[in-house]
């Protein structure tokens, strides 16, 4: 025997009251049940209540789809009540791709001629909402008739009713353009609301239709001064706006129409300067218009005076308190900073200042606009600003914030030193968030800064005396050492205090990094070519270096081992060739064209590579930073190099000896 | 385009779900969980938009809401709505479910210990079809239909008066005690006389 159903708000109480998931289920599972049974009768007294509460199962995630039949029955009820009910569930249990859905067409076509309006509007709903393709063509000439001669409940929703129509069925868009253009006409706001929705959908669907429509921007335009200017208007106002979703809407239109369009445009200019200046921006529903009318002067082809009182609203925006505002107004700048960036830039200020903003997703936009907004006469100021917001920014814009302050840094530096101070900066702050290619890139930099190596090396040196936790910033100090060693013990420099500094405690600093744990494989193979490398530019410590050496000749890291090996042999049996091997580097090119940012450079090794392969692999690309194959300082000039000793030495002990990075 | 109305409590439990693009049922649920953990992360002093999320629609979409007491209010729109108008209309929903649906004199007021939700999100549990009903007078097919309130209220009123007006079997007991108590007895004859038929109508007692 099929238990009796709960009434609504009972089985409602029964569920929130179960205590676990499990004993919800159990609830659920016979009321279900019972609902099914009485489905399954043709009774007539609860069935409204059952279907409710099955829809409010289905809310709480339970299977429902049992209940489309009795949807559909619902729905073919002559009583209001059953009927309203199954139109709901039907509009949340079906869809077009379910079967049950084609039965309730023949309901719909005919309550769309119910002579209750509320019967019409339950239609007029349920094929707004899922209304198949059919359906739509079948219907849409009704929908057309509603649309004509109806009154204004019904109008308006059987405006947006055509708008899914057009949707679904993109060619029924030339059946609903006349009556959308006498819908302009009328006083309701809810119609009015419709039709521009309508007029909307068909312009951006088909540019003929927006070229015939073009011709309403004057009844738009009027339409509008009369929301504008109109007195106090107690059933459309909202907080002293009349009808801001409204003028919303119309903003919109007008702006897909004055795109591109000199005459539309200038049609509507004196429109959007009175509603930009007399638009009370105190209540957040003045903002709203006066953001779309923003938007629209932006878009449309205004004058240059409009332009710019546009984008000062949007600088007043940027000091609102509240923050949605804020928000908005600095993705509009972010759009507009391509087109006029001039005008943005005497917000910059404001800008910058949000870049302390609490909220993690307007500091990124502030991040963004920032970066845009860099210039040649900006970049020492913009920098420091930059610079400081890296050192407390959150974690999941440091990345994106280190490359833009490096690339902005690579186009502005006013000077090689700054530059490189720059860079350094960033790595000493946010280096494990860098780009791999950050540490090829700022060792070329380095190299062609031949002026400044003293500086740099002892900048450096000092850098890792302090902290040799970040791997970039250690890679590049261990590279230099190894490179301009000398100028780091010969104790002057120009540019910088200089610092005594014995050749001991250079091999102390770069065994210190061979030995930490901090340091990355990578890393210490940088730590362990530079100490090789010393052993050219100094001169007491050299069997200090033979022994660490050799040490490193058992160590259990292949890569380190192998590199050890081989200096070993250098220093003993290829003695006589060490010097050349270890002499300083020459001036690297960068062999890709433009900036070196990942992806060309990758291009241009990929090709340099085979080529290398043949030369019966003379040189493998050092890794950096990371395991990634190639960067652009595996060079043509080392290659040389490699050659000419191949061609000198055909030693087979030579060749191997050569397969390693000892650039590196 | 509104693609979805969600409006769920502090602890992610659905309370009135509106989808105006066909999602399969776990889909449904899914986003419903998506988009509370999204929300939830959310301090109170950030702004009310929130880009990623990548079950709707894909990449053109975003979550506007707005949080008041224990339900979140979380409108999922494309770029095509206005992100302030969207927040408006928050507003607006919500002061129509409160007003409304206490208008309806059932009220449920439970007992202080299981009492952790508003009244407004009790409204929402027990008379969700209401809400819905209320909701359709609001945004029809994803599209905002209707921004004035009095005309809003007044539509709805009528509807349910329809309703209420056919009635059926659970209305029945309510008619019949309203149509006694508009029953005037004192005047009806102590002794009707059709024809040949005698009938005494025994005395009652005024009610």
């Amino acid at each position: 025997i099929p238990q009796t159903p709960l009434n609504t708000a009972t089985m409602i109480r029964a569920i929130r009251s179960a205590r676990t998931q499990c004993e919800e289920r159990g609830v659920i599972q016979r009321e279900c049940a019972a609902i099914r049974a009485q489905f399954r009768q043709a009774d007539n007294g609860g069935r409204s209540h059952n279907l409710a509460k099955l829809l409010y199962v289905h809310m709480l995630g339970y299977p429902a789809h049992f209940g489309q039949m009795e949807c559909v029955r619902m729905i073919a009820s002559p009583r209001y009540s059953e009927k309203r009910v199954g139109y709901l569930g039907a509009m949340m249990l079906l869809d077009e791709k379910q079967d049950a859905s084609l039965l309730i067409t023949n309901s719909i076509k005919n309550d769309l001629s119910h002579s209750n309006q509320y019967v019409q509007s339950l239609a007029l709903c349920t094929l707004a909402c899922m209304g198949s393709a059919e359906m739509c063509r079948d219907l849409a000439p009704e929908i057309d008739r509603l649309l004509r001669a109806s009154n204004s409940y019904i109008k308006k929703k059987a405006a947006l009713c055509a708008v899914h129509i057009v949707r679904k069925v993109h060619d029924l868009g030339e059946l609903f353009a006349p009556a959308a253009r006498s819908l302009l006409a009328e006083k309701n706001h809810g119609v009015l609301h419709g039709a521009v929705v309508l007029i909307t959908e068909l312009c951006e669907r088909n540019p003929e239709t927006l070229e015939r429509f073009r011709k309403t921007v004057p009844d738009l335009v009027q339409i509008m001064k009369g929301l504008v200017i109109s007195g106090y208007s107690p059933e459309h106002d909202v907080a002293g706006i009349s009808d801001p979703f409204l003028q919303v809407r119309i903003l919109r239109l007008l702006r897909i129409l004055g795109r591109n369009n000199e005459a539309a445009s200038d049609a509507m200019n004196d429109l959007l300067a009175q509603v930009a200046t007399n638009t009370d921006s105190t209540k957040t529903v003045g903002n709203a218009v006066l953001y779309e009318t923003v938007l629209t002067v932006l878009d449309i082809k205004s004058e240059s005076g409009l332009r710019v009182l546009a984008v000062n609203i949007l600088g007043r925006f940027l000091l609102n308190n509240d923050r949605n505002i804020r928000y908005i107004a600095m993705t509009s700048l972010q759009r507009i900073v391509g087109t006029d960036h001039n005008a943005v830039q005497r917000h910059r200020g404001t800008i910058v200042d949000c870049l302390k903003d609490q909220d993690a997703s307007v500091k990124r936009r502030a991040l963004e606009l920032s970066l845009a907004l860099v210039s040649a006469t900006n970049i020492r100021s913009m920098m420091k600003e930059l610079l400081l917001f890296l050192s407390s920014c959150p974690l999941e814009l440091r990345a994106q914030a280190a490359s833009g302050i490096f690339n902005a840094a690579e186009r502005y530096a006013p000077s090689q030193r700054w530059h490189i101070d720059t860079i350094l900066h960033v790595l000493t702050t946010a280096g494990g968030d860098v780009r791999d290619e950050t540490v090829p890139n700022l060792i070329q930099l380095i190299t062609n800064t031949s002026e400044l190596h003293c500086y740099t090396v002892h900048k450096l040196y000092r850098a890792l005396l302090s902290d040799i936790s970040q791997q970039s910033l250690v890679q590049v100090a261990c590279w230099c050492i190894g490179e301009y060693g000398d100028l780091l013990l010969r104790g002057e420099c120009q540019e910088t205090e200089p610092v005594q500094v014995t050749e001991d405690d250079v091999l102390d600093a770069l065994e210190t990094v061979l030995q930490s744990h901090m340091s990355a494989p990578a890393t210490r193979g940088f730590a362990l070519t530079a100490t090789m490398k010393l052993s050219t530019r100094i001169t007491d410590n050299v069997d200090r270096i033979r022994s660490i050496v050799s040490i490193y000749g058992s160590c259990i890291d292949v890569e380190l081992q192998q590199r050890a090996v081989e200096y070993n042999a250098l220093f003993k049996k290829y003695d006589h060739m060490r010097a050349a091997v270890l002499e300083r580097m020459p001036v690297i090119e960068k062999n890709s064209p433009g900036h070196t940012n990942g992806e060309s450079t990758r291009e241009a090794v990929k090709e340099v590579q085979p080529a290398k392969v043949k030369q019966a692999e003379t040189l493998l690309p050092q890794q950096p930073a990371s395991q990634v194959q190639g960067d652009d300082t595996s060079y043509r000039l080392s290659q040389d190099c490699i050659s000419n000793f191949l061609k000198r030495f055909r030693n087979p002990v030579f060749l191997r000896l050569t397969s390693f990075c000892w650039l590196f | 385009m509104i693609k979805a109305i969600l409006i769920f409590n502090n602890h992610g439990k659905p309370r009135l779900i509106r989808f105006y693009q066909y999602f399969a049922e776990d889909m449904q649920q899914q986003i419903i969980r998506e988009t509370f953990h999204l929300v939830s992360k959310r301090d109170d002093n950030v702004c009310n938009f929130l880009e990623g999320g990548s079950l709707i629609g894909g990449s053109d979409y975003k979550l506007i809401y707005r949080h008041y007491a224990t339900l979140y209010f979380v409108f999922c729109v494309d770029s095509s709505e206005s992100e302030l108008g969207i927040l408006d209309l928050i507003q607006v929903c919500c002061y129509f479910f409160k007003m409304l649906c206490r208008k309806k004199q059932m009220v449920f007021v439970e007992t202080l210990d299981k009492c952790f939700e508003n009244v407004c999100e009790l409204d929402l549990i027990f008379h969700m079809d209401r809400v819905h009903y209320i909701l359709q007078e609001v945004v029809m097919g994803g599209m905002v239909l209707e921004t004035n309130m009095n005309e809003i209220v007044a539509q709805v009123e009528v509807q349910n008066r329809m309703e209420k007006s056919e009635g059926g079997l659970s209305a029945a007991p309510a008619r019949a005690v309203s149509a006694v108590k508009n029953m005037n007895l004192p005047e009806i004859p102590r002794n009707i006389n059709i024809g040949d038929i005698n009938i005494k109508v025994p005395s009652l007692s005024p009610f």
